[in-house]
């Protein structure tokens, strides 16, 4: 009996420690393939370089770099609104029989997969934004609204929560001193739910920057750096897709190493979250 | 009308209130836009020729995708269910509060989260099919998978097992069954619902993945037959069919099979939660 006891804690215990294998091998595999490219293209000239000629035996990811940032920038400031005051609307004025459809309808949101995203971000945005700017209708903007809907629902489930936090009688005191509705919201509400809501915000730039099946179908993928908003971008993930299937040699390793920067991003991302985590939790 | 007078003296409160308004009914907007365009667009094309056994050029059938996108479904949850449950029972049943190897186990599972879908698929590429020499392979795409949603079963499975009442262990003990059998009989049945509804969308997970296996299990459009066979999911069928950009047609009802099939597992996974909830 008790060398059961001990042998199934064993199993669990090495169940447990699978995500942390798991954490390390990827790491390493990814480092230790991306980092010896970049040292051999040298670091300045594969972050800092403005040409992506894998022909010509030229690796700057500086474009990439630049386009995800702008794209997911893009999508915060159109979502991170549209979703903290749709977030307002579920938590404080939204009536019951109202909240029971519309809360599983943007859970419904958040599950729609990547792949038909794009698809119908490609077939409805693409045209309208080729009709009224007459470029080709991939660039920034079209990818920008993309993120902007698919992070919505991490935004508003996360901001929801948080606000729904914020002890009532914040909100209470807030309209006996005579603030009205709105106002109570927002000079009392809010800012007690700050940290939770930027944990939120963490989360949804962790989404948009490592989104890929989306974004390769509507960014335009020109691997230059962006003069305006409509122009075509590629992402460090775009990047990484579209010629990860052909690339051989030093162009995959560079490939590879793409996804060093890229994760390296996501590491950083991770730690702010974490730390904002932990300041709530304080 | 008072309040109305209210609005009208405070103009703050009264652009806060519209764009409030305004911002919710976007977000239902387009959603309910979303699923309509694709549903209307998508079902006229659904043709028998699509749903036909084998796929070619001719037909573009989805069939084999969708037999595909079950297999590795499958596969993916008899390996990562078992790790996922086991993982979570160590977290919450055996490990000390506070101990250092939780703190460890916690950030990486944390971290295996929020890498994205590529860099598993880059992953899987460079482990699976280029270091083991599998190539283009279903098991590799499955096990890529399995590292994928791993944290989402952990996750839920711990919130479900710590919402198991103390009572439910401490009764055990006291009728003298050990730690295990306490587990196992006890506190892992009562935990069903939640362990249940995390696995439901762990299965929507791996049904929308598309970049993670692209470069693991490869883009064979037929049936695979054996685990080394190549085999795409529906997500990279439709992927496909829009990067060949010849089929557009046959896309619209791709997706609308595709969108259909997660919707309704993300609804089954709420539904399981609540109705075995209330038991």
């Amino acid at each position: 009996m008790k060398v059961k006891e001990n042998l199934m804690k064993a199993v669990f215990l090495c169940c447990a420690c699978i995500s942390i294998v798991a954490v390390v091998t990827i790491c390493l595999f990814i480092f230790v393939n991306g980092v010896p490219a970049i040292g051999k293209i040298g670091f300045f000239d594969f972050i800092f370089g403005t040409h992506w000629r894998p022909s010509a035996g030229e690796f700057g990811i500086f474009p990439m770099i630049v386009a995800s940032i702008y794209v997911t920038a893009g999508a915060i400031i159109i979502g991170v609104p549209i979703g903290l005051l749709t977030a307002v609307y579920l938590s404080m004025y939204c009536p019951k029989n109202i909240y029971k459809i519309i809360k599983p309808v943007i859970n419904l949101l958040a599950s729609v997969p990547s792949v038909v995203y794009g698809f119908f971000c490609l077939v409805v945005v693409v045209p309208i934004l080729n009709n009224i700017t007459h470029t080709n209708g991939k660039g920034i903007l079209t990818t920008s609204i993309l993120l902007g809907v698919m992070i919505l629902p991490t935004i508003i489930n996360t901001a929801e929560s948080a606000i729904r936090a914020v002890p009532p009688m914040y909100y209470e005191g807030a309209l006996a001193l005579g603030s009205t509705k709105e106002r109570s919201i927002f000079k009392t509400v809010i800012p007690a739910a700050k940290s939770g809501i930027m944990a939120g915000i963490i989360l949804a730039i962790g989404r948009a920057i490592g989104e890929t099946m989306a974004v390769v179908m509507v960014a335009g993928n020109q691997a230059v750096i962006p003069t305006s908003i409509l122009s075509g971008v590629r992402t460090l993930t775009s990047n990484i897709v579209m010629e990860m299937a052909y690339a051989s040699g030093l162009h995959r390793d560079a490939l590879i190493g793409t996804a060093v920067v890229l994760f390296v991003f996501i590491l950083i991302i991770n730690v702010c979250f974490s730390l904002v985590k932990r300041k709530k939790e304080n | 009308m008072s309040k109305l007078k209210t609005y009208l003296k405070h103009s703050f409160s009264l652009i806060s209130l519209i764009l409030i308004c305004l911002c919710s009914l976007i977000t239902v907007l387009s959603i309910i836009f979303i699923i309509i365009y694709i549903v209307a667009m998508g079902v006229p094309n659904l043709t028998p020729e699509l749903f036909n056994l084998h796929y070619n050029s001719e037909n573009v059938s989805m069939l084999p995708s969708i037999i595909n996108t079950v297999y590795i479904t499958f596969l993916t949850l008899l390996i990562a269910v078992p790790i996922g449950i086991f993982s979570a029972v160590y977290l919450v049943e055996y490990a000390k509060k506070g101990s250092k190897l939780v703190k460890v186990i916690r950030i990486t599972t944390e971290t295996l989260a929020g890498i994205p879908s590529i860099v598993f698929g880059l992953f899987g590429f460079l482990s699976f099919v280029i270091a083991l020499g599998w190539g283009y392979s279903m098991i590799a795409g499955v096990l890529t998978l399995v590292l994928m949603v791993l944290p989402t079963i952990i996750r839920t499975t711990e919130e479900a097992l710590l919402a198991v009442p103390d009572t439910y262990r401490e009764g055990s003990f006291g009728l003298g069954a050990g730690k295990l059998r306490t587990i196992f009989k006890i506190v892992l049945p009562a935990a069903v619902p939640g362990i249940l509804s995390g696995v439901i969308l762990a299965i929507g997970r791996i049904v929308g993945e598309t970049a993670a296996l692209i470069y693991t299990s490869g883009t064979v459009a037929d049936t695979a037959s054996s685990l080394m066979d190549s085999a795409r999911t529906l997500s990279v069928h439709l992927y496909c069919l829009l990067s060949e950009g010849l089929f557009t047609n046959q896309a619209y009802a791709t997706a609308v099979v595709l969108l259909i099939l997660v919707v309704g597992i993300n609804a089954l996974s709420n539904f399981v939660a609540k109705k075995l909830a209330k038991i």
